[in-house]
């Protein structure tokens, strides 16, 4: 068998700033991409299978010879990182297998459960009020990202873990950093030295204090810092993830889920006239938008056969979550947004034991947000219909960095 | 249907990932350990029109966590 020479292979992720900000892919590109399982080039010169199907990327994620340990040599990285990036993984258990990952995950999984977020949803109401009255005393006209979509996950999360919000500036340059493509190696590792140093300060603080405050990181802190069960390490490394996680990816569903609403004036009027299916229509922006557009990487420890194609011990394949999301073989008309339909089964989220931990949280978040500004701003209208709106292309998660709206 | 033998489901609380799938589709069968956040089983035979959404929540666990055992087909009487 030939092997096609690396140059040969397409890009993935493709490099597009024509794209509508609604669309994952637009039609070359899903010709090219979606279908079997493909070779393709990271932008780190390596090469990778991947997978696109909705079968597909179900099994490659679920598949438990497939590894998100990005440390492991031939790991299928996206972007450059430096040598020391790979020293500061503690507590990061997104990048960790097996019983490893499990140990810290567990630690974590009662705090995000359904029943637990409905008891916050006064919090997150309260939250998501005072940032519509912020906006409101922004304009006419006012940016919903920065007045909106940012501050209301972002002092939710804050309120959760125990951060001060008033540090919000510093923490989300530094996420957005960490989860930029782009972002010079450098530059990645200053940030996230910077965004480590920061949590290490505040869990210490927490630690000696033998704090009796109820937010997470206190809580975590003395059942399981002070009986030596965590490293307080490790437990900075679980509250950068939580800190990124909690704000960037609701941030960028609550400005995307409104830009596609307000195109669609009928389907933003219908959810303040029915608030009931606000649940189905989460699910829908979720599947439709798939923010995390470049996939999840992971590692074949073993041969393992995806979708008919033979990948071998030490390949890296990469699970594309908006194709999937997207497949007709899932979903009928699935280029149509349909709030109607039964969407529970995109993989938006992830799928396997990595499974986004906090999805009834960012669920929450997302309804009671936008039901909120629909009720509260119910003439609400994009302030510039024209031009191409500024996206973060080269963002792990992909968001709008503004929306200008009047009322 | 009546008269059959139910189905019967099956959870495993080592795979579990916590991530609730099964309790928001089938909240009569699935709940979650209030310490853990993990699967805990309220029915292992679920009601005949509940069957439909366990279904559901097998396919959708991430963690392949659920198993439903369909009833063995009765023997024909002789």
């Amino acid at each position: 068998m030939t092997v096609a020479p690396l140059t040969d292979l397409p890009l993935w992720p493709p490099i597009n700033l024509d794209r509508d900000p609604l669309v994952p892919l637009d039609a070359a590109e899903r010709h090219r991409f979606s279908g079997p399982v493909t070779r393709v080039r990271l932008p780190t010169d390596t090469a990778a299978w991947l997978v696109t199907r909705h079968a597909d990327v179900r099994q490659l994620l679920r598949h438990p010879d497939f590894s998100a340990d990005l440390t492991r040599p031939g790991f299928p990285l996206l972007r450059r990182l430096t040598p020391a990036a790979f020293g500061s993984r503690q507590g990061g258990f997104i990048r960790m297998d097996g019983a490893e990952h499990s140990r810290l995950r567990r630690m974590l999984t009662a705090e995000f459960m359904i029943k637990n977020v409905r008891r916050i949803e006064p919090l997150i109401r309260q939250t998501v009020d005072r940032a519509l009255d912020g906006l409101r005393d922004a304009g006419p006209p006012a940016d919903l990202v920065t007045h909106f979509a940012l501050p209301v996950p972002s002092m939710v999360i804050c309120h959760l873990l125990g951060v001060p919000y008033a540090d919000h500036d510093f923490f989300q340059e530094r996420s957005r950093t960490l989860i930029d493509r782009d972002a010079p190696p450098e530059r990645v590792q200053r940030h996230a030295q910077e965004l480590r140093d920061y949590l290490h300060r505040l869990v210490e603080t927490k630690v000696a204090a033998g704090d009796r405050s109820d937010d997470l990181l206190s809580r975590l802190a003395r059942d399981r810092v002070d009986t030596g069960e965590l490293a307080v390490d490790e437990l900075v490394g679980m509250a950068v993830l939580l800190l990124i996680a909690g704000h960037e990816t609701t941030a960028n569903m609550i400005g995307l889920s409104t830009l596609l609403l307000l195109r669609h004036p009928a389907r933003y009027a219908a959810l303040g006239e029915d608030p009931g299916h606000a649940d189905g229509l989460v699910d829908e922006l979720l599947r439709y938008l798939s923010i995390v557009r470049s996939g999840l990487p992971r590692l074949a420890l073993a041969d393992v056969e995806i979708g008919g194609q033979l990948i071998r011990a030490g390949e890296g394949a990469i699970g594309v979550l908006s194709l999937a999301n997207r497949d007709p073989g899932a979903f009928d008309r699935a280029d149509e947004f349909d709030p109607y339909r039964q969407a529970q089964q995109h993989v938006a989220f992830g799928f396997g034991v990595h499974q986004c931990i906090g999805q009834p949280l960012a669920r929450a978040e997302l309804r009671i947000a936008l039901v909120e500004l629909v009720r509260r701003f119910p003439r609400l209208r994009r302030a510039d219909t024209d031009g191409r709106l500024p996206a973060r292309d080269a963002s792990v998660v992909f968001g709008l960095e503004a929306l200008p709206v009047t009322w | 249907m009546t008269g059959e033998a139910a189905v019967r489901v099956r959870v495993d609380r080592d795979r579990c990932c916590g991530s609730g799938n099964c309790v928001v589709t089938a909240p009569e069968v699935f709940d979650q350990g209030d310490e853990d956040g993990l699967v805990l089983l309220r029915f292992a035979e679920p009601a005949p029109d509940v069957v439909d959404r366990v279904r559901r929540a097998v396919y959708l666990c991430p963690a392949g966590a659920i198993v439903l055992d369909d009833p063995p087909p009765r023997a024909t009487r002789g």
